[in-house]
């Protein structure tokens, strides 16, 4: 794999080139701007649906492994 | 029963909504065809079900791919790491498909989370191209564009970041539509590269694909990049192209293109001036560089949306870890396909520190000169016009050892992603393969500016009726 994607780089290289100075980058064609919606209290995803697609879901809670490995 | 599945998606939706056709009878008819899938277009299929006998797509079953999420229904996105997950909730555009009378036949295959272009990323095997089962039929949205052309769905959906709608069209021989991004909520559309991703129809017709976009389309407050267009677009019904202006790429001359997708798409041109239309040359010299700047953005986005599938909420966990980030690797390595891994990587390089202006500051100015070079283009023009793919379909296996000549599928569909723009593929004609065989279904790209949905399927009507393709899918291997 690191063959395929230093050919990739390469060709991605390409655009390294270009003289962009002062071009404004493009994050998102939709111009948006921060808005608030109203804070009206809705009612939220049912807590016991959330947790039914888990791998582990146990006391209303997802459990995983600990995050140290034991000795 | 024959002549029911003959019936265009805005005939059968006309003959259920005047109770000529019962929504049940129709839906019966499709399950039946859905299930002789020799294709693996489908991951998964309704076993019962219809749709409303009320609405603008009364009782029409629709082939979702598979990575809209659907409440109840497996959902995998053609990956493992998803395999056997059910979300708790629906997307908006499945939704919408449901309030318009339609309803989900099945969920179809894809390359895994959208990255691919020749559906032979999914876990679950490749899909069939229907004109030949020794080919691919484009991607990602290849289980979709099969469905339709090989009869066994009326209409789909599908996702478009780079190409994922309109190459598949364009090899399977079908309508395939990219709308405006924001023309579409993407809530609940498992999200590949957020800035690009859009959902659009793919069906037999021009009409059909109007029909699905007014039915999806709108804002919606789950998703704040959607746009809210008034009315939305209607029926199209021109019969000429006069007064409109087709801009040809001035580099496509120069692109590598078969001689027989040059062919059709010389040929197509001559349609549009028979039709009354202008054909002309702009330049779009940034264009050539939309697929390494595509290679970049995509990537990084995708690298940021795939952290979520840790083993920990939903999909697959590879049990029997030390540690949770040993749990976290263990997942991820044995959950994510060998494309996504290579995205994955390509995005969290691209955007590293020492290298992110260099890569993904560089991209993203690339993208507005992409968008610049359109926006000049269409101060003449009214459409820019390309072949959808450079070649016909391409043989299972013929590319899968070199990404980079894969990612050169999309040369002609990635630059209009970039914009934001909307573009439809059409059958334009067949042309024989490279080396011999069958002849294989060629597109033709129609781009418009942003939110000219309605100018853009009217022009592609035009164009689709003088055009006349009625070539079909052989069936048995070509």
């Amino acid at each position: 794999m690191a063959g395929e994607l230093s050919g990739i780089l390469e060709h991605v290289d390409r655009i390294a080139g270009l003289e962009l100075e002062g071009v404004p980058p493009t994050s998102h064609v939709v111009e948006l701007e921060n808005v608030l919606r109203a804070d009206v209290p809705r009612p939220s995803w049912p807590r016991e649906k959330i947790l039914e697609p888990a791998p582990d879901p146990v006391d209303g809670a997802f459990r995983v492994p600990s995050p140290q490995a034991e000795a | 029963m024959s002549e029911l599945l003959g019936l265009t998606v805005a005939e059968a939706a006309a003959r259920i909504g005047a109770g000529e056709v019962g929504a049940q009878e129709y839906f019966d008819a499709w399950r039946e065809a859905a299930a002789g899938d020799e294709l693996n277009a489908y991951l998964w299929r309704a076993e019962d079900g219809a749709g409303e006998a009320e609405g603008a797509l009364a009782g029409i079953p629709v082939a979702v791919k598979d990575i809209f999420c659907t409440e109840g229904v497996p959902t995998t996105a053609g990956s493992r790491i998803l395999e056997g997950y059910e979300p708790p909730y629906t997307s908006t555009a499945v939704r919408r498909l449901r309030e318009a009378g339609g309803a989900v036949l099945g969920k179809t295959n894809m390359d895994e989370f959208a990255m691919g272009s020749s559906n032979e990323n999914s876990a679950y095997g490749p899909v069939l191209n229907p004109w030949d089962r020794g080919r691919v039929p484009g991607g990602s949205s290849g289980g979709s564009a099969a469905a339709v052309a090989g009869g066994l769905a009326p209409c789909a959906l599908g996702t478009d970041t780079g190409g994922s709608i309109r190459q598949p069209a364009a090899l399977c021989g079908i309508v395939g539509l990219k709308p405006t991004y924001g023309s579409i909520s993407r809530y609940g559309m498992i999200a590949f590269a957020s800035s690009l991703d859009q959902c659009g129809p793919l069906t037999r017709s021009v009409t059909d694909a109007a029909l699905l976009l007014r039915a999806l389309q709108g804002r919606d407050s789950c998703d704040s990049t959607s746009v809210g267009i008034e009315g939305g677009v209607e029926a199209p019904s021109r019969g000429d192209l006069s007064g409109l202006r087709f801009a040809v790429p001035s580099e496509l001359a120069h692109d590598a293109v078969d001689p027989g997708v040059r062919e059709v798409f010389e040929a197509t041109l001559a349609t549009i001036e028979r039709l009354g239309g202008e054909i002309g040359e702009a330049p779009l010299p940034h264009a050539e560089h939309g697929i390494s700047a595509y290679y970049v953005i995509a990537p990084a986005e995708a690298s940021s949306n795939l952290a979520r599938y840790d083993g920990v909420r939903y999909g697959m966990r590879v049990d029997g870890s030390r540690d949770l980030v040993e749990m976290y690797e263990a997942t991820r390595a044995e959950g994510f396909g060998d494309e996504v891994k290579r995205r994955i990587m390509l995005g969290t390089y691209a955007l590293s520190s020492g290298y992110y202006e260099a890569y993904y500051g560089q991209a993203q100015k690339v993208r507005t000169k992409i968008a610049e070079d359109f926006a000049a283009a269409f101060d003449g023009f009214d459409f820019v016009v390309t072949p959808t793919s450079p070649s016909v379909a391409f043989g299972l296996g013929e590319k899968t050892d070199d990404p980079l000549a894969m990612y050169m599928n999309d040369f002609f569909t990635v630059p209009m992603s970039l914009a934001g723009i909307p573009a439809i593929s059409i059958p334009a004609g067949t042309a024989e393969p490279a080396g011999g065989g069958p002849r294989l279904p060629v597109g033709f790209q129609i781009a418009a500016p942003a939110f000219a949905e309605q100018k853009l399927l009217e022009a592609s009507y035009a164009l689709e009726q003088a055009i006349g393709f009625d070539a079909k899918p052989g069936g048995e291997d070509g």
